[in-house]
């Protein structure tokens, strides 16, 4: 925890995005997380992710449950909306918010406690819905602030700091998010902020539920030998699949790609992400490929990170329930209160 | 790019540019830090220690220190360290008992200093506590040289220069006053062991264009301000042209404001950007409605009825290239303008017409000593330079420097060592940790904007000549501008073997100074910064690899607020604050290691 307040003086030559604003200017309250938290540096991703994009903080909302993941919302974007609601509840409360303005952007930011063991049915059902928001899990294989206990994430045979390896099956959030139809699936390193960030912008630009699971060590319950969530393990058996360069309507297409490596994914907006394979023999518009590689890999100790899975066919919740486009809050009164004839229309199509 | 060899003195000195652009090396964010904490007559000690006269310094430095501060880098204006030099000095207790003992015997070697001013008299503070015995001779029947005669009252009250001048007179020199030195060959004759010269450059450079000679009006600057410092000139005419825009002629223009002038003028023959004048010595005069006038270059002075009426003009135009070089400049016209006196102040020149020229002391083409920059010796063995007269005018703070170089070659050659065989600087590096988020300085940023210091009105200035324009900065002042300070000092130092990457440091940077990447050469590795380093005078510092990844630490130095959150945020301690001291030998160092030869480096006291 941080004593005195990130100065306010910048770089004088610090960029300035499509707002005029600075990467500063998307900062949120001081860290009061362990000094060396993974989680710090996802939050520094988020703000470059939605700095690049020229996100309005106001039509950006963040959303998150208990934890030491949870508490992310508040480092980043003050001037944003954000709920930090009951522990594990945040799908459910996001699924409220977007169901009354879809216009917003949704970035809900758990932890591997929130999402994977009390939140599970909450994770899984917004997976269900294909639910327009960026869903990020800071994976750390530890309950953090109950100190150190193994979370449903941990690894068989992953060594806790103190006491005897964990030696239940974890849950993979990655293989769950493929098996329920997740509609873009990644994995990352808060280690690694190169392949991070591109990744968080292409979930906040992705229509539908995108999830983006970040091993994000625990520097003070998970971060010594034997752990299978320290820095240097992630380091060590990091498996770079597929980068991911996000395009903007507004730029063209620069660089050169390698044909074969290079992967066009047209974004339902008219944005363009380009996925850069590194691993040539891999589909990640395949869902049984998708499995078979995770497992196969998984298997030979490598933590696979990239995007894994994507679809841009498939339509998200409001698309399929053929909600109005207007959000709630600006629906003329009568629209929103058609009164007790309507109600009575309506409960008859039911009888 | 290699690890940054940071046991190198110069790295961390560097990164304190306030004190490496000092050519004394004053430690100004430790005297600082001493201000805020109300330790004024420390703070006064840490200046005399290197520059030995922070009262007269904190009124009329050159103040190298403050074009260099990272501030004026990070925001747009420095701190305003010389004024808070005087802060220390004005606030000060009776220090005298802190001063260089004296021994009770002299070491039986006698040296002579030639001139009261700046350059001698820290020569005799050098060597008075190693038990030289000390001559000074002085042409006038004062002391001070050039800052008692060329420096106006209002600038520097003469009861601030006798306090710390006596100082060092009162360790027991021998002051010869109204005893010029017309042959340098007779002194030599009597026997001293080591001669030093610090006659300032006394020769003010005239101006040779038609008319020149033909009245009583036209004055030599810093003869006429010398004049007005003795009382033999007490007035001069309601419309005074200043020729030439330094430091000299802002001093000519004010000083002629509190004479009688009423329209004063001071004629620039160049565009402003190009003036020799200091900024604030500029707005200073500015401030008393002093007209600066460009692009009129002299040609000729005008008469009618034999009386000075005016000077003539060309009106010149320039062609400034992209780089701001300027050229020599075209004529487009010339002008009349009306003045009753003229004060000359283009420039000044050593003089030496004393020196016989067969005593084995060369002169270059100008009529300048051939002096070494190192050991402030001249070609003749034994005679030393210091201050104006050894390179030409510069300024107060160098002549000091030069003062403490020659002592140390005085006393080395007295003693009969290699005049090269100097002490290096040394460094010693503290942590400043004192508790989980608790540093020992303040490291907080301070966004306060830099204050001004006080002003006597406009008015009531011009009523006597010694009146101190000048307040100095009230309590509120200086308590806020202390904070200003980035304490630069405090170095950020890293130990690569503890670093696990977690990017904690990059990430709370608030000015983008720290990344970590791949090395490579340092063309390529100043654009690949989080924030390109475009600053080619400011280092970067340079890690060895990291264990887990074989990238390396890299921080631009340039913006660096020093706020220590890179420490704070450091889980395994790799980042650390620690105070740089630098440790730079002086004379009583060079003696004292003469018994303890082991001893690298100054004294941190």
């Amino acid at each position: 925890m941080t004593y005195i307040a990130k100065p306010k003086v910048a770089h004088p030559s610090l960029p300035r995005n499509e707002l005029g604003l600075t990467t500063r200017d998307y900062e949120g309250a001081v860290s009061t997380l362990c000094a060396g938290c993974g989680h710090d540096s996802v939050t520094a991703a988020l703000i470059q992710a939605v700095f690049e994009l020229d996100i309005e903080p106001h039509m950006l909302a963040k959303m998150s449950g208990i934890g030491c993941s949870s508490k992310t919302p508040a480092y980043f974007v003050s001037q944003a909306h954000g709920f930090n609601s009951v522990h594990g509840r945040m799908p459910s409360v996001t699924t409220g918010a977007n169901a009354a303005n879809r216009h917003m952007t949704y970035i809900g930011v758990s932890g591997d406690g929130d999402s994977l063991s009390i939140g599970a049915g909450q994770f899984v059902h917004a997976i269900r819905r294909n639910l327009n928001m960026c869903y990020i899990i800071e994976n750390n294989g530890v309950y953090g602030l109950t100190k150190g206990q193994f979370s449903a994430s941990a690894d068989i045979g992953s060594l806790p700091k103190k006491g005897l390896p964990n030696q239940q099956e974890p849950i993979d959030p990655v293989s769950t998010a493929l098996s329920l139809g997740a509609t873009y699936i990644a994995r990352s390193f808060s280690g690694d902020k190169e392949q991070l960030v591109p990744l968080i912008k292409g979930a906040i630009m992705h229509s539908g539920f995108a999830l983006v699971d970040v091993i994000s060590p625990c520097v003070t319950f998970n971060d010594h030998e034997g752990s299978t969530k320290s820095y240097s393990h992630t380091r060590e058996h990091y498996n770079h699949v597929i980068d991911v360069d996000y395009i903007q309507p507004s730029e063209e297409i620069k660089a050169s790609y390698k044909q074969g490596e290079a992967m066009p994914v047209h974004l339902h907006g008219g944005d363009t992400i380009i996925l850069r394979k590194l691993d040539r023999d891999y589909d990640p518009t395949s869902r049984a490929d998708a499995f078979k590689y995770l497992r196969d890999r998984f298997n030979a100790g490598e933590i696979t990170t990239g995007l894994l899975y994507v679809n841009e066919a498939r339509e998200e919740m409001h698309e399929l329930m053929q909600n109005t486009d207007t959000p709630l809050g600006q629906l003329p009164y009568e629209d929103l209160h058609p009164g007790s004839e309507e109600l009575q229309k309506l409960q008859g199509r039911y009888r | 790019m290699k690890p940054t060899d940071t046991s190198n003195p110069d790295y961390f000195h560097k990164v304190v540019d306030c004190q490496w652009g000092c050519p004394a090396h004053t430690d100004v964010p430790e005297y600082i830090r001493m201000i805020a904490q109300g330790r004024f007559s420390d703070a006064y000690m840490e200046n005399r220690k290197s520059n030995v006269f922070p009262g007269i310094l904190g009124r009329v430095c050159d103040r190298p220190c403050e074009p260099a501060c990272r501030r004026g880098r990070v925001e747009d204006k420095p701190v305003a360290i010389c004024r808070l030099k005087r802060v220390a000095a004005d606030n000060r207790d009776d220090i005298r008992d802190r001063l260089p003992k004296v021994p009770e015997k002299n070491n039986g070697k006698k040296v002579a200093l030639i001139g009261a001013g700046c350059a001698s008299l820290t020569v005799a503070n050098d060597l008075r506590p190693l038990g030289y015995d000390v001559t000074i001779f002085e042409a006038l029947d004062t002391t001070g040289g050039l800052m008692r005669t060329n420096i106006p009252q209002f600038r520097l009250p003469p009861d601030v220069l006798d306090e710390e001048i006596d100082y060092i007179l009162d360790m027991g020199v021998d002051l010869k006053l109204n005893h010029r030195i017309d042959s340098m060959k007779e002194l030599l004759d009597e026997g001293y062991d080591a001669v030093f010269v610090g006659t300032g450059a006394p020769k003010g450079k005239n101006l040779e264009i038609p008319g020149r000679y033909d009245s009583d009006r036209i004055h030599i600057g810093i003869e006429w301000l010398e004049s007005v410092a003795f009382e033999h000139v007490t007035e001069i005419g309601r419309n005074v042209l200043i020729i030439g825009v330094g430091n000299t002629a802002m001093d000519c223009c004010r000083t002629s404001l509190r004479l009688g002038a009423e329209n004063v003028k001071v004629m620039a023959r160049k565009p402003r950007g190009f003036f020799k004048a200091s900024e604030w010595e500029l707005e200073d005069a500015e401030e008393e409605n002093v007209e600066i006038i460009v692009n009129h270059s002299p040609k000729e002075f005008v008469y009618e009825d034999g009386k000075l009426v005016g000077m003539k003009f060309d009106l010149m135009e320039y062609n400034i290239d992209e780089q701001g070089g300027i050229d020599r400049g075209t004529s487009t016209g010339e002008v009349l303008i009306p003045c009753d006196d003229v004060v000359l102040a283009i420039g000044q020149d050593n003089a030496f017409p004393w020196i016989e020229r067969d005593l084995g002391i060369e002169f270059d083409k100008w009529e300048c000593p051939v002096v070494d920059e190192e050991t402030m010796m001249c070609t003749r063995e034994g005679v030393f330079f210091g201050g104006d007269s050894a390179f030409g005018p510069k300024n107060i703070i160098w002549a000091v420097e030069h003062g403490h170089q020659a002592a140390i070659s005085m006393h080395k050659y007295c003693q009969g060592e290699d005049l090269r065989d100097r002490l290096p600087d040394g460094l010693n590096l503290i942590s400043q940790k004192m508790g989980m988020h608790e540093w020992s300085y303040s490291n907080d940023y301070d966004v306060a904007s830099r204050r001004l210091v006080p002003h006597v009105g406009l008015k009531e200035r011009f009523q006597k000549l010694d009146i101190e324009v000048e307040l100095g900065f009230t309590a509120e002042q200086a308590a806020k501008e202390v904070e200003r300070c980035l304490n630069c000092d405090i170095q950020t130092v890293f130990t690569a073997k503890l670093c696990i990457e977690c990017d904690a440091c990059i990430d709370i940077c608030p000015v983008n100074c720290l990344t970590i990447t791949h090395n490579g050469e340092e063309d390529d590795l100043r654009t690949r910064l989080k924030a390109p380093a475009l600053n080619p005078d400011q280092a970067l510092y340079v890690s060895e690899d990291l264990p887990q990844t074989q990238r390396v630490m890299v921080k631009d130095e340039d913006l660096c607020v020093h706020c220590g959150l890179c420490a704070e945020r450091c889980p395994t301690g790799a980042w650390d604050m620690q105070k740089s001291r630098i440790l730079i030998p002086y004379a009583v160092d060079e003696a004292a290691s003469d018994q303890q030869p082991a001893a690298a480096g100054g004294s941190a006291k």
